[in-house]
């Protein structure tokens, strides 16, 4: 079993050497002004696997929300800018599975709309390399074990960009089964939308609310002293009740749980 | 043209009958129960075909093909009915096919018809129309008789019962069934008790009414055939023991060929109630000498579906076989119920269909009724991206193409305001520190719990507070220390 501390990363089959590579992190305009701990962490792990993280400072947003809400229109200059950003780059890694769809399933519709063959050709070709963190660990890296310790117990709820947009699979699982001293609980009815849905849980407040009401009622049925996502916008919406109503049980992005070292656990 | 559809037409929006909907406790509770129990099913019987995605590939390329030349299969149904013997309406709205049965009706002289379960009956408003000429409709599907008996609203186009459970049920029987009459005074609870009541209430309509009234799930264009498909049998002897039989059917049910069905009969009955296959599958091709009914009509529906047909993105909606797996898939239709949706067809397919059958205020709700976690896309046979025809919907209301502004202006400014801020890494900064100093007064201990302008969310939730430091500002910090 490797030893914390210890390069984890893959190794090339030709030449027996670690892969490294330059990842360029997209971290989203929600995380980058709410959950910048998710971005550290991110860092963190990657470091850790010996590989180098830039940060392209032009980012902004994938445009996701004005995408979903019907603001097509203003969602463009935002696909333009990300394409304009991420010229060039090796790869691209995200630890939000909702702007990973919004890329992987909509961006070719939307650089088609534009009537511009040239973005359509860059988008193409850029989307392939772009990657959801977890997925990014697993099926880029071929990594599972990232030397994490993590002593708590955690339920994951797969958020539904991860589970039906994705189709990440048990790629989350795989990496939480191998961070040490961690209890993974399986949370029932885990493939329900917890409710968020970007401005849905505004528009539509009440049935948002009651769609998360169920959601913490199998998460608090879990006794679990964590929930595991990778997605912090469901996870600000499960936060906003397991929060309001005292429970003591709190939420993580999947990145800040594999960062939790037993020198640096998570706090 | 805006088209009117039942009761729609007066509906609340959707959040505001939701927020009643959601405190029925009854209501919620039989939701639920019935949901994840058809659900469990459905799953279960379609986890048993390797082939499922095959099948959904090719349920889905067929009903595309039938889409690019549905003028064509469409005169082809038409004259293999007329070959047959049979007659073909065509009704521009709901007005004219509700004129036109309701005259057929009167021509035989008859003051009662028996119906098989019909959506597009029901889209059309048939009912009122005939008992407001004097003639009797009576529901033979069990639940439509329920529904019917109870004055209420169906809230699922598979199990239109759906939101009430077997007691509300003896309810309904024991005050609008002559039960002594019937020879059941004392009407038990029990499943079978009722439908017993059921049977010998309608039994006695069957041998009587000379003119029944159907839809169908299926028209066949190279035979000229109707196909309906139903569980309790009722439906088979609508369908052959009147005199006279009148078929609604919406334009977009024909398939091309009799071949065609193989694909849709796998999947209809799975994707329904989570059965290998329909206890009665009903075929007839117009009228037959030896057997069934002397006169056959079917009154074929536009009612907006070629408004539907022009646009591209959402035509898929015409795709639907109204199976309704949309609907026991839906976290927001399992909470809500039917009933919310004001419309006909409810769920996931009725948001996306509804608002472009008809341009009103209330049906501009619907795209939004979805939190868009895809369950509906996953769970259809015929793979309809429910998703992604609601966000082109939508963009249209956006677009002001079907609303009146004013209403989304505020929503508007933010969103074009914020896709500015996006555009430029110096506008986001001073973006941030704005943010960061608005939340001041409202933050407590790193928790939001109210303020203002965002009260729809911190009414019910709590918000993580902006911390101090956006991830921007400590990669510049590491980077300026190496």
């Amino acid at each position: 079993m490797p030893v914390c501390g210890q390069v984890l990363g893959s190794d090339d089959p030709t030449t027996g050497r670690p892969i490294t590579m330059l990842v360029s992190l997209f971290i989203g305009c929600y995380n980058d002004l709410l959950f910048p701990n998710t971005g550290k962490a991110v860092v963190k792990v990657l470091e850790r696997l010996g590989h180098t993280v830039e940060f392209r400072s032009a980012q902004t947003c994938c445009g996701q929300m004005h995408y979903n809400t019907g603001y097509i229109r203003e969602s463009q200059p935002l696909l333009h800018r990300f394409v304009r950003t991420f010229r060039g780059a090796e790869v691209v890694c995200a630890p939000s599975s909702s702007c990973v769809a919004m890329v992987r399933d909509h961006y070719p519709k939307l650089a088609r709309e534009m009537n511009d063959p040239r973005l359509v050709e860059e988008v193409d070709q850029l989307v392939p390399r772009v990657y959801e963190f977890a997925e990014f660990l697993v099926k880029k890296l071929g990594v599972e074990d990232v030397g994490a310790y993590c002593p708590h117990r955690v339920t994951y709820h797969p958020a539904c960009h991860s589970l039906r947009g994705l189709k990440l699979g048990d790629i989350p699982y795989r990496l939480l089964q191998r961070v040490r001293s961690l209890q993974l609980i399986d949370l029932p009815e885990k493939e329900e939308c917890c409710g968020f849905g970007g401005t849905f849980s505004v528009k539509n407040a009440d049935t948002s609310q009651a769609m998360l009401a169920d959601k913490v009622r199998t998460i608090l049925d879990t006794q679990a002293e964590l929930c595991v996502a990778t997605d912090n916008s469901c996870l600000m919406h499960i936060f906003g009740a397991l929060h309001r109503g005292r429970t003591g049980v709190r939420t993580a992005h999947i990145a800040e749980v594999l960062a939790s070292t037993e020198g640096e656990p998570f706090a | 043209m805006s088209v009117r559809i039942g009761k729609a037409a007066e509906a609340p929006p959707f959040q505001e009958a939701a927020r009643h909907a959601l405190e029925d406790s009854q209501l919620r509770h039989n939701m639920r129960h019935a949901t994840h129990v058809i659900r469990n099913k459905r799953n279960n019987i379609v986890g048993e075909l390797p082939d499922w995605e095959q099948l959904r590939a090719a349920a889905s390329a067929t009903k595309a093909h039938l889409m690019r030349y549905l003028d064509l299969y469409l005169e082809q149904f038409e004259s293999n009915v007329i070959k047959a013997g049979g007659h073909v309406h065509w009704a521009n709205d709901a007005d004219e096919a509700r004129q036109i049965i309701r005259q057929l009706v009167e021509q035989h002289g008859s003051k009662e018809v028996i119906k098989v379960k019909t959506m597009t009956s029901e889209e059309i408003e048939l009912n009122p129309e005939l008992a407001a000429h004097g003639i009797a409709a009576y529901e033979t599907d069990l639940a439509e008789l329920i529904i019917q008996l109870g004055e209420d609203f169906s809230s699922h186009f598979v199990v239109p019962a759906l939101h009430i459970n077997h007691l509300q049920i003896r309810q309904i029987f024991k005050r609008k069934m002559p039960l002594a009459q019937m020879g059941l005074p004392d009407l038990g609870e029990k499943p079978p008790e009722l439908a017993e009541a059921a049977r010998r209430y309608l039994r006695e309509k069957f041998l009587r009414v000379k003119v029944g009234v159907s839809g169908a799930n299926f028209a066949v264009a190279e035979t000229g055939s109707l196909v309906v498909v139903e569980s309790e049998g009722n439906g088979r002897m609508c369908l052959t023991l009147p005199d006279v039989l009148i078929s609604v059917v919406g334009i977009e049910k024909v398939v091309p060929t009799f071949q065609d069905l193989e694909v849709f009969f796998n999947m209809l009955a799975r994707s329904a109630t989570g059965e290998r296959m329909s206890p009665y599958v009903s075929v007839w091709t117009a009228v037959n000498a030896s057997d069934g009914p002397k006169e056959f009509h079917v009154v074929l529906l536009d009612n907006g579906r070629t408004r539907v047909l022009a646009d591209e993105e959402g035509r898929q909606a015409l795709h639907c076989i109204r199976c309704a797996a949309c609907l026991n898939a839906c976290p927001v239709y399992g909470r809500t119920g039917g009933h919310a949706y004001g419309a006909v067809y409810p769920g996931p397919i009725g948001a996306i269909l509804m608002p472009q059958l008809q341009a009103m205020e209330h049906s501009q709700s619907l795209p939004y009724a979805s939190s868009l976690c895809g369950a509906c896309y996953e769970a259809c046979p015929v793979k309809i991206n429910i998703p992604e025809v609601l966000i082109h919907l939508r963009s249209e209301l956006v677009q002001g193409k079907q609303s009146n502004v004013s209403a989304l202006s505020r929503e508007k400014l933010g969103m074009k305001m914020m896709s500015r801020v996006f555009q430029s890494e110096w506008l986001l900064r001073r973006a941030h520190k704005l943010a960061r100093l608005g939340q001041g007064p409202f933050q407590d201990d790193g928790v939001v719990s109210s303020m203002p302008g965002l009260r729809a969310w911190t009414r019910g939730r709590d918000l993580p507070a902006i911390p101090k430091q956006s991830f921007r500002e400590w990669w510049r910090e590491r980077e300026k220390k190496k």
